[in-house]
């Protein structure tokens, strides 16, 4: 079943066009990720897909609701949620009241369902639990990454979008990450990734696409591209 | 010398009662200033709504001599209720038609700043024009009786309820900020307001709520001053919104509890500045603090950075 599709979008930053008309779909129950260098548009994407950003044309469905036009904060109440780029989580706060902004667009009659996400974060990420009442501005990149992930996943998504979770991360770092990512996934949450650097990205996709400039340039199974001697190339260092 | 230390108790008593007025007004300033990075140069007519809010209460109650007994908590309950209530009201519509179209087209911070100018003074020609010029009295609602001395200081009941009305709004407001959902959506905002969204958190509906917030606090310090000083005017925001400016400035701008250190501090600064110079230098005292500020600390005594506030 399709749980998001895009098509056609296209956004602009004043006048310059970040997206050229990009289309993509990711499929309930798939890890899909988004492939490109600096600047190619994925956290445009993804932004846009969250609602932050206008749409210029094209269209965004979500579980056959076209949410093109949709403000943004109502989206997450449909079950989208993004663990946004670089340090997103609220700085201010402590651990426990970040993830209990991830559950804000709960309703109270969800309370309990709520305390068991609280426990299911704890338990993927063991750290956060060790650091409740630790302030986040003041943790380590890697253990705020794990509380933007962690804190999306209180929203209970369908979809859960991440703008390159490994980014700024050391390798150690990286792959435990990337397992999470998956354990997730197999708990039942379908995965977008969008990723730089892109050799994990793909080992652990279904499905993946190339951006290129604002266009999708390739779009295949990841193993497909993994293989692929130009995609290597490009995008994976060799 | 003897003479300035003589003067020590009723300096700390005064500074503190009104300081406990400027800080409440101060919180106002630094809760819109938290969400939306501006300056509610409106928050002044805010507060004088609130004056005139309780007023009229107190004349459509037929208040003309000082109520006793039970009937003073009655009456202040009362008043009180109708401060907060005009000044929100106020402050809200204030957010609606003279902040919200300019946000929503993204505007320069100049461009809010000359609608706040043009909010307050037509707020307070509508006052000029259907309440005159002059200074209105109040009917005397609490008797100003001194409860006990320390050295020349006089500890008049009407100062204690101000400082403890004050304070317990303050509790209030820092456990509803701290320790509600809502008010962690306002923290969220003032933090990073993109990834509030990605939370599911409705802005303009935290951007209301914070004015609210502002406005139910300045509508608790009109009632204060109206009870305490006994007048209002249609201008009579004017030099009390800049006090309350300048304690949320000096407390640093954005922090909660900055603004409440900033009100108490700025309360003792001018009291103390009155006492060594002379008593019409008050103002001068607290302008002087305000540029101070601005030009040598403009992050505050707290001093934290904006974004990093604990809100
Ligand atoms: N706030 C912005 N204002 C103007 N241009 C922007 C802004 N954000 C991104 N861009 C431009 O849009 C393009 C895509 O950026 P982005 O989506 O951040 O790429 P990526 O996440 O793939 O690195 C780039 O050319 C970038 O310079
Ligand atoms: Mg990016």
């Amino acid at each position: 079943m399709q749980l998001l599709e895009i098509k056609d979008l296209e956004v602009f930053y004043g006048k310059i066009q970040a997206l050229r008309g990009i289309s993509v779909s990711v499929n309930s129950g798939e890890i899909v990720s988004l492939i490109g260098a600096n600047g190619a548009g994925k956290t445009t994407t993804l932004k846009t897909i969250s609602g932050l950003r206008k749409v210029h044309s094209g269209s965004i469905t979500f579980k056959g609701e076209d949410i093109t036009n949709m403000v943004g904060h109502k989206r997450v109440h449909l079950g989208l949620c993004q663990a946004p780029e670089g340090r997103g989580v609220f700085p201010g706060m402590t651990v426990v009241e970040n993830l209990e902004m991830g559950a804000y667009s709960r309703k109270k009659s969800e309370s309990g369902k709520v305390k068991e996400d609280f426990d299911r974060v704890f338990d993927l990420f063991p750290r956060l639990n060790e650091r409740r009442k630790q302030i986040a501005g003041t943790m380590s990149g890697g253990e705020q990454q794990m509380l933007a992930i962690g804190r999306a996943l209180m929203s209970s998504p369908e979809l859960l979008l991440l703008d390159e979770p490994s980014m700024g991360l050391a390798p150690m770092l990286v792959s435990q990450i990337f397992d999470i990512i998956q354990e997730i996934n197999r708990q039942g949450t379908t995965i977008l990734v969008v990723e730089q650097n892109a050799t994990k990205a793909l080992s652990i996709s279904n499905r993946a696409y190339v951006l290129e400039t604002g266009s999708v340039t390739r779009s295949a199974d990841a193993k497909e591209l993994l293989d692929d001697d130009s995609i290597r190339k490009a995008y994976l260092g060799e | 010398m003897h003479n300035f230390l003589v003067q020590v108790p009723p300096s700390i008593i005064d500074g503190i009662t009104t300081g406990a007025i400027y800080a409440l007004m101060a919180l106002g300033y630094t809760l819109v200033y938290g969400v939306l990075r501006l300056i509610n140069f409106a928050h002044s007519e805010v507060f004088m709504v609130g004056t005139f809010a309780s007023l009229f209460t107190l004349h459509a109650l037929g208040i003309t001599k000082t109520p006793t007994g039970l009937a003073i908590v009655g009456v202040f309950l009362i008043i009180t209720i109708a401060a907060m209530a005009g000044s929100s009201i106020t402050a809200v519509l204030v957010e609606r038609i003279a902040y919200r179209p300019l946000r929503k087209r993204n505007s320069s911070s100049l461009a809010n700043l000359i609608s706040a100018i043009g909010v307050s003074f037509f707020l307070q020609e509508v006052y000029a024009l259907r309440y005159g010029r002059d200074l209105i009295p109040f009917p005397r609602i609490l008797n100003k009786t001194v409860l006990f001395r320390i050295g020349e200081g006089e500890i008049r009941l009407d100062k204690v309820v101000v400082v403890v009305v004050a304070l317990v709004m303050m509790f209030v407001l820092d456990r509803f900020v701290n320790g509600t959902r809502l008010g962690r959506g306002i923290r969220a905002v003032a933090q990073d307001s993109s990834t509030a969204v990605l939370m599911g958190v409705n802005i303009d509906r935290i951007v209301t709520l914070t004015f609210l917030l502002g406005g139910a606090m300045a509508g608790v310090a009109a009632m204060l001053y109206g009870m305490f000083y006994e007048v209002t005017q249609y201008n009579i925001g004017f030099v009390i919104g800049i006090k309350g400016f300048t304690a949320a400035v000096l407390g640093g701008i954005g922090n909660i509890r900055g603004a409440l250190l900033g009100g108490f501090v700025l309360g003792l600064v001018e009291t103390f500045g009155g006492a060594i110079f002379h008593a019409q230098w008050v103002d001068v005292v607290s302008f002087s603090v305000l540029v101070l500020v601005l030009l040598f600390r403009p992050t505050g005594i707290l001093g934290e950075s904006l974004q990093r506030a604990k809100a």
